[in-house]
């Protein structure tokens, strides 16, 4: 006979030490909770693994933690991060992402509908990227031992024969393209800080990037170099860890830097560099000059990629410098930000 | 962005680029001081240095309030912050200044110590009011902008009556500063750079006025023009310093009218005057003890006080010995002179004053300017 359990009270009932402990109350809560929001065959079988066929291609394989604070932001949530960070640190390969793994470390406490509401918008999300979660963990630590909620998720994707993308791949006169504007993911979360709320209409950018790439890979084939997600230390960062990478510099043109208004009244306001800040749906690629008209009209005409500029070039250079033309008419450098700008931002 | 994008205008720089060119006596050389890191941020952002001919050369002041703040300074605050009864107040730009032997806030943070960034003076007073048994300190610093909010959480604090609130004051002068880079005893050391003019602060100069800078002018003979923050600011400030140069004038000019007056802010200025008095000298990391140069809290204010509420002692440590800062700061050196640049002293690890923060003349030359050196040695 089925022992009776009653069922989680979702709306008035919070995460307790049991819900970790491999009894029962974890089996509800995987079941009741994740798999309802996950749904799919290979969850439903109850393995501690998941078995899937792969096509041809190499494989593609990326992890990250995600302790955003605030876990609820304008444009987005923890989980609904912890998917598209994830797939888009796969389809920045070119490749196609298709299975995740989640981990959740959650602290005592946390309340069932606040959890409930994260998995259904990473079962969502996941849906929109075309991926499937198809195993997961769940460990449940002391109240102080954990802000509330972390998330870990691991991808693996394939990446089509003959597409190679690498810093190494860069060469001089390479075009440098970023597909919109810059800082909104940042500006969003900061705009909810304790001690920092101040009223912005800035949304967070994050989305999946996977099938922007997919047109960008079909108008500029092996002609795309290399292909970043300026997330933490934004473009700046991401740039200067190129230049480092492929051995050669940049040449920037600031008037053609897509940033929102109300993301450079933010930064103005804050003292930041919006290169500096951090995104969640955008991408910047470096890409042959012969291809680079093409790949950005099909950025163009992608929904994610309205605001897709072209920004500069890639020049030689040994000291690695990101030069910039700035809109007052003299030159500087965009180095990596200096100590922190703001944590826990993803 | 309105209010902003006025003052940043290409075609508006170009022209005035222009002008400033047309007028400059290409004989002889333009040395300008902007006293304030703000102005030096400024250019350095903007690349105002590449509209500006060759023989115009701006010398970055010590007017950055986390750059000068000496270790031992530092090093008073961690040992506070480190007494468990106490939670130390801090605006989050002193948490990466380095204190003796690479202490920061940053690490007596994370070993422990419980030290909270702040965005203004009220969040301080409501951590005290939030925390009725621990001891809250704010860490306060700052040229003459900042302390009348200072003064404004004093007032706060005696109106809560709260019991468990001080102030660690730093509050630092800008004329004594300007006046010590012009005749300090340090100069015979270091050698001096003539002084052509000085770009006044643009905040600092919105509470104190225009009238403080009457004495350099007369006193020294060297034009004064307080200009705003903004780029077009700064052009204009100097092509006005040029003319003043060019007619042999040594004049306080305002450039920053919009916000400037003669008198400054008379309320700002007399809550500063009814809470704090002059130290007989402070502490400069770079330029060492300047006369008359600091803030403490009025006898009367004694118990806000966190200097005498924990009986701290002053620490006093040596800057590194081959830190060219001082030299810097007057503009006998550049930053590329110095040893130190770019190879133990960088903005993640800042060993003089100049490499503190991104206003300090080191940190914003590495940040957004020193693609200039490889450029100028490769063209010699």
């Amino acid at each position: 006979m089925r022992a009776y359990q009653r069922k989680l009270d979702i709306k008035n009932g919070c995460v307790d030490l049991s819900h970790g402990s491999g009894g029962r109350a974890m089996a509800q809560l995987i079941s009741g909770l994740f798999h309802e929001a996950f749904g799919n065959e290979w969850l439903a079988r109850g393995n501690d693994q998941s078995a899937f066929d792969v096509g041809d291609g190499r494989m593609v394989m990326t992890t990250d933690g995600y302790v955003v604070s605030p876990l609820f932001f304008p444009g987005g949530d923890i989980g609904s991060l912890a998917v598209h960070g994830t797939v888009n640190d796969i389809a920045m390969a070119g490749a196609r992402p298709l299975y995740l793994s989640a981990s959740f470390i959650i602290e005592e406490g946390f309340r069932f509908c606040d959890l409930k509401t994260i998995a259904e918008s990473m079962g969502e999300a996941a849906r929109v990227a075309g991926v499937h979660i198809i195993t997961g963990d769940t460990k449940v630590v002391e109240r102080g031992k954990a802000d509330g909620l972390f998330i870990s998720t691991a991808g693996v994707g394939v990446v089509p024969d003959g597409l190679d993308l690498s810093a190494e791949n860069a060469r001089v006169g390479d075009r440098v393209l970023i597909s919109g504007t810059l800082g909104d993911h940042g500006v969003a979360i900061m705009s909810k800080r304790q001690n920092l709320t101040f009223e912005t209409e800035i949304v967070s950018d994050s989305a999946p990037l996977n099938d922007l790439v997919a047109e960008m890979v079909e108008a500029g084939g092996r002609g795309i170099r290399l292909m970043r997600d300026p997330t933490r230390g934004g473009l700046a960062a991401t740039l200067n860890e190129i230049a480092h990478q492929s051995g050669l510099g940049f040449h920037l043109i600031e008037e053609r830097i897509p940033v929102k208004p109300g993301v450079a009244a933010a930064c103005e306001l804050l003292g930041l560099d919006p290169l500096h800040v951090a995104n969640e749906g955008k991408l910047v690629a470096i890409v042959a000059p012969d291809v680079a008209g093409a790949v950005l009209a099909a950025m163009r005409g992608h929904r994610l990629g309205r605001d897709a500029a072209d920004i500069g070039e890639a020049v030689a250079d040994d000291h690695h410098f990101v030069q910039m033309a700035t809109s007052f008419g003299g030159g500087r450098i965009v180095d990596w930000l200096s100590g922190e700008q703001l944590p826990r931002i993803c | 962005m309105k209010y902003a994008d006025e003052f940043r205008d290409k075609a508006i720089a170009l022209g005035l680029a222009k002008t400033i060119e047309a007028e400059t006596d290409p004989g002889r050389p333009y040395r300008f001081m902007e006293f304030c890191g703000g102005h030096t941020h400024a250019i350095s952002r903007y690349g105002l240095e590449d509209l500006l001919p060759k023989n115009v050369r701006m010398i970055h002041g010590p007017g950055c309030p986390v750059c000068v703040l000496p270790a031992g300074r530092i090093d008073m605050a961690i040992r506070l912050a480190e007494r468990p009864d106490v939670i130390l107040c801090v605006y989050g730009d002193l948490m990466r200044v380095p204190g003796s032997q690479g202490a920061s806030l940053l690490k007596a943070k994370a070993r422990g110590a419980d030290i909270r960034m702040v965005y203004s003076t009220i969040d301080a007073v409501r951590i005290a009011e939030e925390n009725a048994g621990r001891e809250i300190v704010f860490f306060a610093i700052g040229f003459e902008t900042t302390t009348p909010p200072t003064a404004v959480m004093i007032r706060l604090a005696e109106k809560k009556q709260l019991e468990n609130f001080s102030v660690f004051c730093n509050h630092v002068l800008t004329p004594p500063a300007m006046q010590n880079i012009l005749e300090s005893p340090d100069i015979r050391k270091i050698g001096r750079i003539e002084i052509d003019g000085f770009v006044g602060p643009a905040h600092v100069s919105t509470i104190i006025g225009t009238a403080p800078y009457e004495f350099f002018a007369e006193e020294f003979g060297k034009p004064v023009v307080i200009a705003g923050f903004e780029p077009l600011d700064m052009m204009q400030a100097i092509l006005m310093l040029v003319r003043q140069v060019n007619e042999n004038r040594h004049e306080v000019e305002n450039q920053y009218s919009r916000a400037v007056t003669c008198g400054g802010n008379l309320r700002a200025k007399e809550e500063v005057s009814d809470i704090f008095e002059l130290r007989a000298q402070f502490e400069w990391r770079g330029l060492g003890q300047v006369p008359y140069s600091g803030l403490k809290l009025k006898r009367t204010y004694a118990k806000y006080d966190a200097e005498v509420r924990f009986g701290m002692s002053e620490l006093r440590v040596d800057d590194n010995p081959a830190c060219e800062c001082g030299a810097i700061l007057r503009g006998v050196k550049k930053p590329v002179d110095c040893k130190l640049f770019g190879t133990v002293c960088t903005p993640e690890t800042p060993m003089g004053s100049c490499m503190v923060s991104s206003e300090g003349a080191c940190a914003a030359h590495w940040t957004y300017g020193r693609f200039r050196d490889h450029q100028q040695r490769r063209a010699s």
